[in-house]
């Protein structure tokens, strides 16, 4: 009976890791239906990148009240959690605090001093994002894409937080052993007597429910990510080093279109020659992007780094003039898609049914794509590297090339450009009349 | 404009069997628009005093395509940009100034792997490179002490990071620089970008142009300095909207100096 709790611990152990490591494969699987993209240029910038942008969160502290206390909840999650190494070590061999009989009194002092000091600077931390979320109500957090889960999931994170380092510190101060060690207990020390008046059996009660809420209050926070916008805390990393290391002006040449552009203007080109053996069985390229498979494997995983932050609209000019185009939308419509293709391949035996739907229309309206003036706002504010342009314009590339749904007055400007050169009905012999004038 | 302007063409000096230092493009606003026209007209102006052996492709010159690219009309994009480097190239075109962040943009960026690889400048970057080789000097002090603030292309700055060449000039001219809440890495656009020049606006509660004419006044200037055709329509439009044409004039980095 002895090694019930340590049998119990193990298979929650490796029931929610595993849960989780099917729920990163399907997510995988899910990125895996874009385009493959050829990331191995630029390395040491990509590197560079991902050790300032995502590691030091360059962008993040362009706001300050924002950024400040998001580094604490960083620094504290990443910190704290070499707390659960000695959790797992203890729920998994029967040890009790096996840190402190292994390392230093003092060492194991300070680590387990320097996370009770954590705990509460994220519980700060914390507090004053819920106040932000839900009394001061910063404008980025109510826009129209904001209603439903992705409002009520940014708060369940935050509740999240609190119980998890509330636990945290009740388990230390209801733990005689360490009070009585006096070491590290800097903060549950002052926690301490609001549990004196309980038995001793009673406190050691209380400690093990405690711990076992707060290992078991993260496995289940590991396995809500998934479904949750919080996924940013894993794939920021890859996300940035995926991210854009060319001029933010600068967007990709359609290479099927260049092999088409050079056909035409290749005078010993055969328009009636035959077309090559092996394009027979390939499916004819589609020129731009309806759903969600046309899109590139970087901006899928781009969809589900976004975290929600907002920024992105809260700087997009369209947006703060009252526009419908969110480019926080875009990303946010992109996973919701995605995430729905990725159960239809999982309800029909991992092939896609085609469900009548698609990105374009079902999700984006012409509206949205239509409104961006292609200012990179949005991805100069993205803290993560996001870019919501490039989609955009893979869209308004189907718009107009697959469906030649341009507005009216763009048609016109192309029209010209095609017959005269300029965007104006202007004879191209009159470019430099202004030489003159 | 009263003096007169020396603007020879690619095809005069091979004719004569000369390469220009440098190839000023004009870009079709530069060349069609009247209001961009004053803009040309007044970097040729800097360009001959500063005694530049330039060129300009002059009818030979076709639209970048940007705007289609952008627009989404990627086919389009490709032809003009194939038929621009065919002549570019022809014409062994080493650099480019260009008074259009847009077409700077495209051509540095969107150029080379289609076959075009040139040198390619924004012209405040060029001003700046006239002054500090001492080929330009500014002789009157028309803007000292003057309020200007400068508004961002976002295909010069967000675009390819250039925020320092226009401010360093701006600088030279001893004006008091003002910067907007929001500028170079936050600065709002015009609202002329991505093709939005070429139709009406989706439905919103507020022009661009006007929310950015807002950001400019709260500097109190006396100009608002740009360095884009298109902005500088926008930022036109948006004073005149707010009925500020008497007391602000909107005025590209080039005609600043040409002025200056």
């Amino acid at each position: 009976m002895e090694y019930v709790p340590n049998i119990i611990f193990a298979i929650l152990l490796i029931a929610s890791i595993g849960y989780f490591a099917s729920n990163v494969k399907k997510l995988i699987r899910n990125i895996k239906l874009g385009h493959k993209v050829d990331a191995n240029d630029h390395k040491p910038e990509r590197w560079k990148n991902v050790v300032n942008i995502a590691l030091g969160q360059s962008k993040l502290v362009k706001r300050p009240v924002s950024g400040f206390l998001h580094a604490i909840v960083y620094v504290g999650f990443i910190i704290i959690n070499i707390e659960v190494l000695e959790i797992i070590i203890d729920g998994l061999f029967g040890t009790h605090r096996i840190g402190q009989e292994l390392l230093p009194t003092s060492l194991y002092g300070f680590l387990i001093g320097s996370f009770e000091v954590l705990a509460v600077l994220v519980l700060v931390s914390v507090t004053i994002f819920w106040i932000r979320r839900n009394v001061i109500k910063v404008k980025r957090f109510f826009s129209t894409e904001m209603k439903g889960w992705p409002k009520s999931d940014g708060n369940i994170i935050l509740y999240f937080e609190v119980v998890l380092m509330g636990l945290f510190l009740v388990m230390n101060a209801t733990d005689t052993v360490f009070q009585t060690a006096n070491s590290g207990n800097v903060i549950s020390q002052f926690m301490a007597p609001w549990f004196s008046g309980f038995e001793i059996q009673t406190l050691h009660t209380i400690e093990r429910v405690a711990w076992w809420l707060h290992i078991v209050g993260i496995l289940i926070f590991l396995n809500y990510l998934y479904f949750s916008k919080h996924l940013h805390i894993l794939l920021a990393f890859p996300n940035v080093y995926f991210g854009k290391v060319v001029p933010k002006g600068k967007l990709n040449n359609l290479e099927a279109v260049t092999a088409e552009v050079k056909l035409m203007m290749d005078p010993d080109a055969d328009p009636y020659a035959a077309p090559p053996e092996t394009a027979e069985d390939e499916v004819p390229a589609k020129f731009g992007a309806s759903d969600v498979m046309d899109l590139s494997q970087v901006q899928l995983l781009n969809a589900y780094t976004c975290t929600e932050c907002g920024r992105c609209t809260s700087e997009c000019p369209a947006n703060l003039t009252g526009k419908k185009l969110s480019p926080r939308k875009i990303m946010m419509d992109t996973r919701d898609r995605l995430e729905e293709v990725g159960k239809n391949i999982d309800a029909n035996n991992g092939e896609f049914k085609d469900d009548g739907k698609q990105l374009l229309g079902d999700y984006i309206t012409n509206e949205e794509l239509w409104a961006c003036t292609t200012c990179n706002a949005c991805v100069e504010a993205c803290p993560v590297s996001i870019d919501p342009l490039s989609i955009i314009i893979e869209m308004r590339r189907y718009l107009v090339m697959e469906q030649s749904a341009a507005p009216m007055e763009l048609n016109n400007m192309m029209t010209n450009i095609e017959n005269n050169g300029a965007p104006w009905p202007y004879n191209q012999m009159d470019r430099l009349n202004w030489k003159d004038e | 404009m009263s003096e007169e302007l020396i603007v020879p063409t690619m095809a005069e000096m091979m004719a004569e069997g000369k390469q220009p230092e440098i190839l000023f493009w004009v870009g079709s606003a530069g060349s069609y628009d009247d209001r961009a026209k004053k803009i040309t007209k007044a970097f040729v102006k800097i360009l001959n005093k500063a005694n530049v052996n330039f060129a300009v492709l002059g009818t030979e010159e076709s639209n970048t395509g940007d705007v289609a690219k952008r627009a989404g009309n990627e086919f389009l994009f490709q032809m003009q940009a194939v038929m621009n480097i065919e002549v570019l190239n022809a014409y062994e075109v080493k650099r480019i100034v260009t008074c259009d962040p847009h077409s700077f943009n495209c051509i540095k960026n969107e150029y080379p792997s289609l076959g075009g690889n040139y040198d390619v400048i924004h012209h405040t970057q060029f001003i700046k490179e006239l002054m500090s080789s001492g080929r330009l000097t500014l002789e009157g002090n028309t803007y000292k002490g003057k309020r200007i603030t400068f508004h961002d292309p976002c295909y010069l700055g967000r675009g390819n990071g250039v925020y320092d060449a226009p401010r360093d000039v701006l600088k030279k001219t001893n004006a008091t620089l003002i910067e907007m809440k929001r500028h170079k890495g936050t600065a709002l656009c015009c609202g002329a970008g991505g093709a939005q020049m070429f139709k009406d606006a989706e439905p919103g509660n507020k022009e661009i142009n006007e929310l950015r004419t807002e950001d400019a006044l709260e500097t109190q200037p006396e100009i608002i300095a740009t360095g884009c055709p298109y902005c500088n329509t926008m930022m036109t439009d948006g004073v005149k909207f707010k009925e500020k044409e008497a007391d602000i004039k909107v005025l590209d980095i080039a005609e600043l100096i040409a002025e200056a």
